[in-house]
C-alpha cells in the first residue's frame, strides 16, 4: 500500500509538473546564467598558475569571483522589501494615486533598498576579502567596485521586481531576468579587483562601471515606474 | 569530408530539425487557432435563435 | 502624435491578416527554397577552405542562425516599443510571434557553434568568448521574455510588462556585446570563432548571401503566419473572424 501510494504521487506530480513548464524550467536557466556569470568574474590566466607562483593566487582571484558573485545574488534576495510588501498592504496603489511624482517614489525606494540591503555588504568586502587573502590594495579597488556598481544591480533588480510585481513565483523569474542585464557591471567590477592585484591601475574599469551606474541611476527608475503603472492597472 | 563529416552533419541536421520545427509550430499554431474559433463560432450559433425570437416578443 | 492614414491599416487586425496571409506562402517557400539551394551549393558545389578544410562549411548556418536570433529580439523589442508607446495590439502580437522564433535559432546558432568550436580551435565551448556569451545571454533574455509573458493571465498586462523587459534588454544587447569583448580582449585567451574578417572569395561568399537571405525570408514568413496566429487568438470574438469560412486556411 504504501509503495503503492508513492508511486501514484509520483505519477501525478510529474504530469502536473510536466505542464507548469516554468516551474521546473526558471531554476534550470537561473542554474545556466549563474553558470554563465561565473567565469566573466574569474580570471582564467590567474587560476592557471605558472610555476613559482604562490599558491594565494588562484585563492585571491576566487576570491573575487566569490565576493561579486554573492554581491550580485544577495541583491537579489532583498527583492521582498522592494515593492512586494507595500503592494500587498495596498500602499503602493495608494502611492501612486498620490500627487507625488511615481519617479520620486521610485528614488526614494531605491536609496532605503541600497543603504539597508547592499550598503552593508560593502562594508563586509574588507573582512571577507582578507579571508580570500587579498591584498589591502585590492580590497579597497574591490569595494570601491562594489560600491559604484551596487546602485547598477539595485536599479536592475528592482525593474526585475516591478515588472513581477503581484506575480506568482516572481522570485524565480526575476533572478533569469536580472542575470543577463547585470553581466557588464559584473565583467568590468571583477576585472577592476583583478588589475589592483596586479598592482596595475584600475581606473578603466572603474570608470565604465561608473557610467553604467550613471546610466541605470537616471534611466532605469524610468521603467521602474512604468513597469510598475503597467503591472498595476 | 576530412573526417570532420559528423561535425558538419550533426550541424546542418540539427539546424534542419530546427527549421522543421519552426514551420511545423507556426502552422499547427494558427491551424489550432482557427479550428478553435470556428468551434465556439459553431457552439454558439445555436444558442443564438432562441435569443432573437425572445427579443420580436416583445 | 499624427500618423499618415495609410499606417492605420497596419492597426486593422483583419487587414493585417489578410495581408500576412497573402505575403507568409511566398516567404515560407522562397526561404525554404534559397536555404535548400545554398545549402547544395555550400555542401556540395563550394570548394574546400585551405585552413579548415569540409569543417568550414558549417559557415553556411551558423552565421545565419545567430543574425536572425539577433533580427528577431530587435524586431520584438521596436514592436513592442510601439506597442506600448501607441498603445498598438497588433504590434504586441508582432513582438510575441518573434520570440520563440528568435529563441530557437539562437540555440541553433550556439549549436552550431560549438560543433563548429570543437574541430577548428580544440574546444567545444569557452566561457568569455564574446559571440557564445553574448549568444547565450540573448537566448537567456528570450526564456525571460517568454517566461514572464507566461506568468501573466491578463494578456494585455503581459503586453504592457514584457515590452518594457524587451525594450530594457535590447539597450543592454549591445552593453553586453561590448563589455564581454573587452574582457575577452585582457585575456588573450585563443582567438575563438574570430569568423576571418578577410573577405570571403566569391565561391564562398555566393551560398553564404544565398543562405542569409534565404534565413531571412523564412523568419518573416514564420513570424507573419505566427502573427495570424496570434491575432485569431486575440480576436477570437470578433465578426469579422466569424465571418471567415471557418477552419480556413488564407
Amino acid at each position: 500500500m504504501p509503495f503503492r501510494a508513492f508511486l501514484l504521487i509520483l505519477r501525478r506530480d510529474l504530469k502536473v509538473a510536466f505542464r507548469r513548464v516554468s516551474e521546473w524550467s526558471l531554476p534550470l536557466l537561473f542554474f545556466i546564467a549563474v553558470s554563465a556569470l561565473f567565469p566573466l568574474a574569474l580570471s582564467p590566466d590567474r587560476l592557471a598558475m605558472a610555476p613559482g607562483e604562490s599558491e594565494v593566487y588562484g585563492m585571491q582571484s576566487l576570491g573575487i569571483a566569490v565576493i561579486w558573485m554573492g554581491a550580485l545574488l544577495a541583491s537579489l534576495m532583498g527583492l521582498d522589501r522592494l515593492f512586494l510588501n507595500d503592494s500587498e498592504d495596498g500602499s503602493l496603489e495608494q502611492l501612486m494615486l498620490s500627487p507625488a511624482p511615481l519617479i520620486s517614489v521610485v528614488y526614494g525606494k531605491l536609496a532605503a533598498h541600497w543603504l539597508v540591503s547592499v550598503l552593508p555588504l560593502v562594508i563586509l568586502v574588507p573582512l571577507v576579502g582578507l579571508s580570500y587573502r587579498l591584498t589591502p590594495g585590492a580590497t579597497a579597488v574591490l569595494a570601491l567596485s562594489l560600491l559604484i556598481a551596487t546602485p547598477v544591480l539595485t536599479v536592475l533588480v528592482a525593474i526585475g521586481a516591478a515588472l513581477t510585481v503581484n506575480l506568482r513565483g516572481a522570485t524565480a523569474i526575476i533572478g533569469l531576468l536580472v542575470l543577463p542585464l547585470v553581466s557588464p557591471a559584473l565583467i568590468f567590477g571583477a576585472r577592476a579587483a583583478v588589475l589592483a592585484l596586479d598592482a596595475e591601475s584600475a581606473a578603466a574599469p572603474l570608470y565604465f562601471n561608473a557610467s553604467l551606474a550613471i546610466m541605470a541611476v537616471s534611466l532605469g527608475p524610468v521603467a521602474i515606474a512604468a513597469a510598475l503603472r503597467a503591472g498595476l492597472e | 569530408m576530412g573526417g570532420h563529416g559528423p561535425y558538419v552533419w550533426t550541424a546542418y541536421g540539427i539546424t534542419l530539425a530546427i527549421l522543421i520545427w519552426n514551420v511545423w509550430s507556426a502552422l499547427s499554431l494558427l491551424r489550432r487557432n482557427l479550428r478553435r474559433v470556428a468551434g465556439e463560432t459553431a457552439a454558439e450559433e445555436p444558442a443564438r435563435r432562441p435569443k432573437v425570437s425572445r427579443m420580436e416578443d416583445d | 502624435m499624427k500618423l499618415p492614414v495609410w499606417f492605420h491599416r497596419f492597426g486593422s487586425p483583419p487587414w493585417v491578416y489578410g495581408f500576412a496571409g497573402a505575403c507568409a506562402p511566398w516567404l515560407l517557400a522562397a526561404g525554404l527554397l534559397a536555404i535548400a539551394v545554398g545549402a547544395y551549393w555550400g555542401l556540395v558545389i563550394a570548394p574546400p577552405d585551405a585552413r579548415q578544410g569540409e569543417v568550414y562549411r558549417i559557415i553556411y548556418i551558423h552565421p545565419q542562425t545567430a543574425y536572425v536570433g539577433m533580427m528577431a529580439y530587435t524586431l520584438m523589442a521596436i514592436a513592442a516599443a510601439i506597442g506600448f508607446i501607441w498603445r498598438i495590439k497588433l504590434a504586441h502580437a508582432v513582438a510575441v510571434s518573434a520570440a520563440p522564433i528568435g529563441a530557437t535559432f539562437t540555440f541553433g546558432a550556439l549549436i552550431t557553434g560549438a560543433i563548429w568550436g570543437r574541430p577548428t580551435w580544440g574546444t567545444y565551448w569557452e566561457w568569455g568568448d564574446p559571440r557564445i556569451m553574448s549568444e547565450l545571454l540573448l537566448l537567456l533574455m528570450f526564456l525571460g521574455y517568454l517566461a514572464l509573458r507566461a506568468a501573466f493571465d491578463d494578456r494585455d498586462k503581459a503586453d504592457r510588462v514584457s515590452a518594457i523587459l524587451a525594450v530594457v534588454g535590447v539597450v543592454n544587447v549591445p552593453i553586453i556585446h561590448f563589455s564581454v569583448e573587452w574582457w575577452n580582449s585582457l585575456h588573450q585567451t585563443a582567438s575563438i570563432m574570430q569568423l576571418d574578417k578577410p573577405a570571403m572569395p566569391a565561391s564562398m561568399l555566393v551560398p553564404f548571401l544565398i543562405m542569409v537571405a534565404g534565413f531571412t525570408l523564412l523568419f518573416y514568413g514564420l513570424l507573419l503566419r505566427r502573427l495570424q496566429a496570434g491575432i485569431v487568438d486575440r480576436e477570437s470574438g470578433a465578426r469579422w473572424l466569424r465571418d471567415l469560412a471557418p477552419g480556413a486556411t488564407p
